[in-house]
């Protein structure tokens, strides 16, 4: 199978293309956390729904270790992003 | 790892990647750096990222003083290919009260007096630096436009390469396990990973200081406490300074990339390793925050986080060596601004370990200080 294009873009909330993600494990990241601290890939609003498979599949196959065996990121939440007025109202509804 | 070391540094955060660039930098030749899990992944990757000299106290306003003039041109230095997203459009410090407001102009006078050019805005004034500001009930403001905030990630990993480059060891998942001396000098340390013999071991490990120096018996008046941080979505520029209120407890700034990244202090929250986050964080932080800047209604929180602060009693870091142990060195205790400082306390700590005379006097931040009683209070910690 054909090598993927490095200008493909991996993670669509930040824009960040597989190329990144490559140059990132070249300089030595192993893991998903060190991706996103460098590259942001997996920060942005979906908290990596998308990518996340796509950045353990390249790390996989870059240090030849399972998918299984790559450290995952951490998930923060709120699962879904939330408005900061929503959040506000809820906090002042609930010392009513 | 190698076996043989001149000067081993524990702990992967900014700091500790500041002080094995800069003992390179100064002529050191074997550095290793032990890190128990990756790259920032203490305080340094979950910190507010901001970069003030609008301090209290003049030690602070010094040492953030020397660190700001490294940061300005620390991309060249490091010869980083990232961007640092250093950015300085200021601090706007608010004050809502007459206690706080006489003690910004207090710290401003401190700050004139070593040539900070901080200033008082009024609450006008203030929002012509930051229009989206709602100034209601405010008193005034001090403002310092060469203030700003950096990537935490991107700056310890500037350092690491550079480090790297120099012929620095670093090694990831490697946990210290115990430090040896004979005594009275630094012998060597262990790792779950093996043994580096090294006649200096320097103390970098941010919350877990204290169960390092413990090794090496020596007990630390530090302790860790919570603190609570968000990220919204990116939005177009609203927001050039860092806004930060000290009765409120609160900072916030929007980073380079149009994200706002705001952080909370809660003086109740206990004290220990806890780094779970609250939902009435998010509550608190968001009313206070829609207040203040009215503007983020409508903006969404993306993600919340928590890191820990490593909290001396007087909020000054301990740095230096101590006389009970040869070639044990330390740089802890940051209270909050351990990001802003590492540039300069790198410096200070190589100067201190390779036989220099540090460039700025720190010898009233040693350890000894809480023993012997001289010690200041910074009043102006969030």
């Amino acid at each position: 199978m054909a090598e993927i294009d490095d200008d493909i873009i991996v993670c669509r909330c930040e824009d960040v293309t597989l190329g990144e993600i490559r140059r990132a494990i070249s300089e030595g990241a192993t893991t998903m956390d060190e991706i996103r601290r460098v590259t942001r890939g997996g920060m942005g609003p979906c908290q990596g729904r998308t990518c996340r498979v796509l950045i353990a599949s390249e790390l996989a196959k870059k240090t030849g270790k399972p998918v299984g065996q790559i450290l995952p990121s951490t998930s923060r939440p709120p699962m879904k992003a939330v408005t900061m007025g929503n959040l506000a109202r809820l906090g002042e509804a609930e010392r009513k | 790892m190698r076996a043989n070391a001149d000067a081993v540094i524990v702990g992967g955060g900014v700091n500790g990647a500041s002080i094995a660039y800069n003992l390179l930098k100064q002529g050191m030749r074997d550095v290793v750096l032990l890190e128990k899990a990756t790259f920032c992944n203490g305080s340094s990757g979950r910190c507010g990222a901001g970069v003030r000299e609008q301090w209290g106290s003049e030690g602070n306003c010094r040492l953030a003083q020397a660190a700001l003039n490294i940061f300005e041109n620390l991309p060249d230095e490091l010869d980083y290919p990232y961007d640092m997203e250093f950015k300085q459009k200021g601090y706007l410090m608010l004050a809502h009260t007459e206690r706080e407001w006489d003690r910004l102009r207090q710290n401003v006078e401190i700050q004139n007096r070593l040539h900070i050019n901080s200033r008082l805005c009024t609450p006008g004034q203030a929002r012509e630096i930051a229009p989206v500001l709602n100034t209601e009930g405010m008193l005034g403001a001090t403002f310092n436009n060469r203030d700003g905030h950096a990537n935490p990630f991107h700056v310890t990993r500037a350092y690491l390469m550079a480090a790297e480059r120099l012929g620095a060891d670093i090694n990831y998942f490697t946990e210290v396990t115990s430090i040896k001396s004979n005594g009275y000098r630094v012998k060597s340390v262990t790792t779950d990973k093996g043994v580096v013999a090294t006649p200096v071991v320097i103390n970098a490990a941010g919350p877990w200081a204290k169960p390092v120096a413990a090794m090496v018996g020596i007990d630390l008046p530090l302790f860790t406490q919570r603190h609570q941080i968000l990220v919204t979505e990116p939005i177009g520029k609203v927001l050039d300074p860092m806004v930060m209120s000290l009765s409120l407890g609160i900072y916030c700034q929007q980073t380079p990339h149009g994200s706002l990244v705001m952080g909370m202090g809660d003086p109740r929250e206990p004290k220990g390793y806890d780094i779970g986050h609250s939902w009435t964080f998010l509550e608190k932080m968001c009313s206070i925050m829609t207040h203040l800047l009215p503007v983020l209604k409508n903006v969404r929180v993306v993600r919340q986080w928590s890191g820990l602060y490593t909290v001396t009693p007087d909020a000054h870091p301990i740095l230096g060596s101590v006389p009970e142990l040869e070639g044990y060195y330390q740089a802890v205790g940051f209270s909050g601004h351990g990001f802003m400082l590492a540039p300069v306390v790198g410096e200070l700590i190589a100067e201190m370990v390779t036989g220099k005379k540090p460039h700025i006097g720190i010898g009233a931040l040693d350890l000894g200080r809480f023993q012997r009683g001289e010690y200041n209070i910074e009043p102006s910690v969030v």
